[in-house]
């Protein structure tokens, strides 16, 4: 029994191929490589056959054909003679726009939930629970559809203005809440120091960006003084007149006017319109993210241990400090990552735009623009590298903080 | 001795003082009051605040709830009924409740099949979702899929029986062979099952779904809230076992097998669900064989299938990497090849992390499928944006028709999560 | 027939069809159903009834062409298509034939490869106003805002309406007509465009269909058809032959009600090849002779299916006027059955 045999030294045997680890992790590669070039092949053939016997091709050259169509909702130029590309881009921009608004938008309800949540107000928390639990049970699209119902069926229409007995009337003779969309009033200047409106505004995000630096400048200041002397030093006023003196002074010498939207015609012109599906789809969609935020907030702040709050009080802080130099680094270390992972929700989720007309990268060119051309292919390829493009760089940010805030450790 | 204590002390107590009930205001209602509603200003005023809120919405729904007519076939009876008073018009839902249960073209005397297979359905998951029933019962989840694939679709019960038996031939085969090696078992496994639907399929006669038991409905007369949950409950059985494969692939030491998954699950995670069920509605036709063309329902579960084992292969993936490395050093030494270390040792403990996870993605998959509806599939709320708020008895009940999908979601995903919670509870197994 | 296992599988199960390209006559025969691609609901044209049963303009050439291939008007199945989905599902072979108000324009017959097989209903786009706007014309609509159903035609249509009159508007896009009509209804746009025929039909659903007027304007031309996947002529000639046989019924009187005393046999020979109790146009279709006997019996005769589906007797109520026989000062011209 216990005589020892030498391993056999043979050569290479066909079953070592599956039972030798040396080989195994090989073979079973190629047997992958093998079964996808497959799989790719026989797609593909699919593919090809079926566009020959259908007499189609694949070619993007419609891009650059005139669109057509015109959209309601543009940040650049664009007109019905523009090209699908140009539509494409509009509804890119658009895309990014509700986004962009509805992640700020949910992370203010999110956040304001989530505290509440803890908060040691029976009612309050109760209700925040309801909020929380109702929005995130229902799915999304029929939140959209019951808040772009409301902004439809329920505000008035431009109608309702107009007469001696109107039944609407403006909100301080300055807003109008219509279910086209909310109108407000919008600042020009009448003596810019450029002609375009355009270069007026950069001059005053100059001037912003100036006072930034400057007052980071002021705190840096505030900080080495009381690394010096232990006093910290009153910036609050200096700070404020940094921020606010150039920026009055700025509107001045411009000539700040505000263009009051007014009833003419058919609509409200004049003044900046902020469409009734743009705010269907943002106000949905804040709303929907910020129920999934507030639990992660809510789990954020309860994964600090009350120790470090204590230690911190140990050490002479004040609340307000605690929080911030204490609590709220390490909670927005737990904060941060399903918070980003919830932007990526609402970016992909802004697609159901499609169901209040809002002209959307998917409205545009994987919505009218595939229609009016019938190319689905090339338009849904194009959808998809997009909204891949948005997302991969929104995880890579992420993924660059995540590793920038990880706990260091030996 | 005690003579001393008492001439120097002038008093002590010789017994408890008697209790006394505590002060009213820190006790019963008022002390909760107190303590919950009103401790300081702010919490007064965010209480008055809330109360008020409560309020307006109670005061605007509740008459309008209760008022609500159950028994007219127009709106415009309905208001008649009314008579300018505020009030919801619930006739829809019971005079379109088959269209928004069934879909409209789902025939009207097999609607028992369906319900059949929904309690069949209540049944087949008990033992999946609660440990302590009888593993028997597993058998009948096992045979669950065939039979309600019977009861709705109808046609030969051939079909979902030679289904059936190759799964079990598989099963055999693995059994026998897989013990002593899992690659023979593994592609034996397969190869008998694809023989015996191969010669299944052979065997059942042409045209045997005309006169079968049960007639045979197509899956494009499926609809309303039933094909929310069919598609649920198949996308998310379906995505399980090829969510586990991805996460193991992803952490798999082979690069090409590492970077396949990798790719996948990037690409599927990084678009939106509607892009895909575009690809599932106006691309997937022309990936599918020139002669032959593939149901929609079919190539909609496919492209949410391999949505959702995306996301459930990265909450897995997440279990395994929260295992400690000893775990896998510990099957390594019991000397335990791939497969075994996995099924006995690692996936029960990553599953278990990542039960909370999964039921997420459930929920979110069940949320999503009113996603068909933009692709022209009456889903519940297919049927509520389409046939029945376009017709000409119910244009423009839209209250109490979306009110109506929003609660049966609701009731059905808070159920969900509310599960999760007692299964992360029952499963600790962690002291504290 | 080569199928993969696969595919094999769920044919028999009923989830896959086989489709092949070569003959989708003998396919449907095969299959012995027809799948007609329809609206996903346009009341008058295609739309479910309380019981979903499918009914109107577009669904009666689908059982015509069922009825004359397969001898059954009821062997349909309709695959409800949206502006999207209707030519992939065309293409791909997922419907056999689409009956959709689907505009017959250049791009479509000759880029996207399709066959439009004749013109069922000559449409062109309009405008709907309520009646409280005052509006009388089109081109006062100067800065309205205007509801688009999209997919069609409609929203380059529009487009071009607007930029030649040199005046603006703002367009909503909205994905189906139940939508666009809420839209409308709710006063968030203050005009309605798509096919004047839609528009009829769509006013027809609203409860106070007075309060709605339709401007004179009609800014396009939009000649609505059947169409077939490009090449395959045998099967495009069944759905032409099918839809013209409808419509000669009507220049020739053929009903409904006399068709069984007709196709005893008449005085008149083109009736008689139309019903083809003379001549052998039936077989060179390949189809039996009786075929468009049976076409014009499931519902009448063209005219008879336009009175009852979208005529003035219905609450849609479209006049013939461009859809008239040619004799009667209409559009409609039948080539001739010899």
């Amino acid at each position: 029994m216990s005589t020892l045999t030498d391993p056999p030294n043979a050569g290479f045997r066909l079953s070592m191929l599956f039972n030798d680890t040396r080989y195994r992790s090989l073979t079973f590669q190629v047997i992958a490589a093998i079964v996808l070039a497959l799989c790719i092949w026989y797609l593909g053939n699919n593919l090809i056959q079926n566009l020959r016997a259908a007499g189609l091709n694949i070619s993007y050259s419609f891009l650059g054909d005139p669109a057509g169509y015109d959209i309601n909702q543009r940040l650049v130029e664009y007109d019905s003679q523009s090209s699908h590309a140009r539509a494409a881009l509009v509804g890119v921009l658009n895309t990014l726009l509700v986004a962009f608004l509805a992640c700020i938008t949910a992370t203010v309800f999110g956040v304001v939930a989530g505290v509440l949540r803890l908060s040691n107000n029976w009612l309050v928390s109760k209700l925040m629970a309801v909020y929380v639990e109702i929005f995130r049970n229902i799915p999304v699209l029929i939140w959209i559809i019951i808040i772009f119902t409301i902004m439809t069926a329920v505000m008035p229409g431009p109608r309702a203005f107009r007469g001696d007995n109107a039944t609407s009337s403006m909100v301080l003779d300055l807003f109008a809440f219509t279910n086209r969309g909310v109108y407000v009033p919008m600042p020009w200047f009448e003596s810019g120091l450029f002609a375009s409106a355009f270069m007026n505004w950069m001059v005053v995000l100059a001037g912003l960006v100036a006072s930034w630096f400057v007052s980071g400048r002021v705190t840096n200041w505030a900080n080495h003084k009381q690394e010096e002397t232990g006093e910290r030093p009153k910036t609050l006023l200096i700070k404020l007149a940094i921020w606010f003196v150039p920026f009055a002074v700025l509107m001045l010498i411009m000539g700040l006017s505000w263009e009051v939207p007014a009833l003419k015609g058919f609509n409200f012109k004049g003044g900046i319109k902020i469409g009734g599906p743009l705010i269907a789809l943002w106000f949905a969609l804040s709303i929907y993210t910020g129920a999934f935020i507030a639990e992660n907030v809510r789990a954020g702040i309860q994964a600090i241990s009350k120790g470090q709050t204590e230690a911190a009080a140990a050490l002479g802080l004040r609340q307000g400090r605690i929080m911030n130099l204490v609590v709220l680094p390490q909670a927005l270390r737990v904060i941060i990552p399903p918070l980003i992972s919830q932007y990526l929700n609402i970016t992909k989720n802004s697609s159901l735009a499609i169901a209040v007309g809002y002209a959307d990268i998917t409205a545009t060119l994987g919505g009218i623009t595939l229609n009016q051309t019938g190319r689905a292919i090339e338009c849904v390829l194009l959808l998809m590298l997009f909204y891949l493009t948005a997302s991969l760089t929104i995880s890579m940010v992420m993924n660059i903080y995540n590793s920038s805030v990880k706990l260091k450790e030996r | 001795m005690a003579d001393q204590t008492t001439n120097s002390i002038a008093f002590v107590a010789d017994g408890n003082i008697p209790e006394s009930p505590p002060p009213a205001n820190e006790t019963g209602v008022v002390k909760w009051l107190r303590d919950n509603l009103f401790s300081n200003v702010t919490n007064s005023v965010l209480t008055i605040i809330s109360l008020y809120v409560v309020y307006l919405l109670l005061a605007s729904t509740m008459p309008w709830m209760l008022n609500g007519v159950w028994n007219a076939s127009s709106l415009a009876e309905c208001r008649e009924i009314l008579a300018g008073k505020s009030g919801a018009c619930f006739a829809v839902l019971t005079e379109r409740w088959h269209q928004l249960l069934y879909g409209f073209k789902y025939p009207a005397d097999a609607y028992w099949r369906p319900n059949v297979a929904f309690v069949l359905m209540l049944v087949a998951i008990a033992p999946v979702l609660f440990f302590d029933l009888p593993r028997k019962l597993l058998l009948f989840t096992a045979v669950y899929p065939f039979l309600a694939f019977w009861l709705i679709w109808g046609g030969t019960i051939l079909a979902p029986l030679v289904a059936l038996v190759g799964f079990v031939a598989a099963a055999y085969v693995f059994q026998t062979f897989g013990r002593s090696s899992f690659a023979v078992g593994f592609f034996g496994a397969i190869a008998a099952a694809f023989a015996v639907w191969l010669i299944g399929g052979a065997l059942i006669p042409e045209g045997a779904s005309e006169n079968a038991m049960l007639s045979a409905v197509p899956s494009r007369d499926l609809g309303g809230y039933m094909l929310n949950m069919m598609l649920g409950v198949t996308c998310v059985s379906l995505s399980l076992p090829l969510g586990i494969v991805l996460a193991l692939g992803r952490q798999s030491s082979m690069p090409l097998i590492k970077w396949i998954c990798v790719i996948f699950i990037e690409f599927v995670r990084g678009v939106p669900l509607i892009t895909l069920l575009f690809v599932a509605s106006v691309m997937l036709a022309y990936f599918f064989p020139p002669e032959s063309t593939v149901d929609l329902f079919l190539r909609v579960v496919i492209m949410i299938t391999m949505f959702s084992a995306a996301y459930i292969a990265e909450v897995i993936r997440g279990g395994l990497a929260a295992l400690p490395r000893g775990q896998y050093e510990a099957a390594d030494s019991l000397g335990l090849d791939y497969p075994q270390a996995m099924r006995l040792i690692i996936l029960p403990q990553a599953m278990k992390i990542s039960i909370p996870g999964i039921v997420n993605v459930a929920v979110g998959l069940f949320k999503d499928t009113t996603l068909v509806s933009v692709i022209s599939m009456f889903d519940l709320v297919g049927m509520i944006r389409g046939p029945i708020l376009a017709s000409t008895e119910w244009n423009g009940v839209y209250w109490e028709l979306l009110g109506f999908a929003a609660l049966v979601f609701f009731v059905v995903c808070y159920g969900i999560s509310q599960y999760s919670q007692w299964l992360e509870r029952r499963l600790a197994t962690d002291h504290h | 027939m080569k199928k993969t296992v696969f595919l094999g599988a769920f044919t028999v199960a009923g989830l896959a069809a086989a489709a092949a390209a070569a003959g989708t006559m003998d396919d449907v025969k095969a299959r012995g159903k027809l799948n007609c691609g329809v609206t996903t609901g346009l009341v008058g044209f295609a739309a479910p009834d309380a019981n979903g049963e499918w009914k109107g303009f577009d669904v009666a050439v689908c059982r015509a062409v069922a009825a004359a291939v397969l001898g059954d008007a009821s062997a349909v199945e309709f695959v409800p298509t949206t502006g999207k989905t209707r030519f992939t599902a065309l293409a791909s072979g997922e419907i056999d034939m689409l009956a959709r108000n689907t505009t017959w324009t250049f791009s479509r017959d000759v880029d996207l490869k399709f066959e439009f097989t004749g013109v069922n209903y000559y449409d062109g786009q309009g405008f709907m106003v309520p009646k409280e706007l005052g509006v009388s014309s089109a081109k006062e609509l100067d800065g309205a805002t205007v509801c688009i159903q999209t997919g069609t035609t409609t929203e380059l249509n529009l487009a071009d309406f607007f930029r030649s009159n040199n005046i603006s508007y703002e367009p909503v896009p909205i994905e189906t007509n139940a939508e666009a009509q809420q839209q409308y209804l709710a006063g968030a746009c203050d005009v309605y465009t798509t096919d004047a025929s839609g528009l009829a039909a769509t006013r027809a659903t609203f409860e106070n269909p007075g309060d709605h007027v339709l401007l004179p304007e009609i800014i396009s031309k939009e000649p609505l058809g059947p169409l077939v996947r490009h090449g395959d002529h045998e099967w495009g000639d069944v759905v032409r032959w099918t839809l013209n046989a409808l419509i000669s019924a009507e220049e020739l009187g053929i009903t409904s009600a006399n068709i069984g005393e007709m196709s005893a046999g008449t005085n008149n020979p083109e009736i008689n090849r139309v019903l083809g109790t003379e001549g052998t146009l039936g077989e060179m279709l390949g189809l039996d002779a009786e075929w468009s006997k049976r076409a014009i019996a499931v519902g009448g005769n063209y005219g008879e299916i336009f009175a009852q589906n979208i005529g003035e007797e219905t609450p849609i109520g479209l006049a013939r006027g461009l859809n008239a026989q040619w004799t009667e000062g209409g559009l409609l011209y039948s080539p001739p059955f010899r």
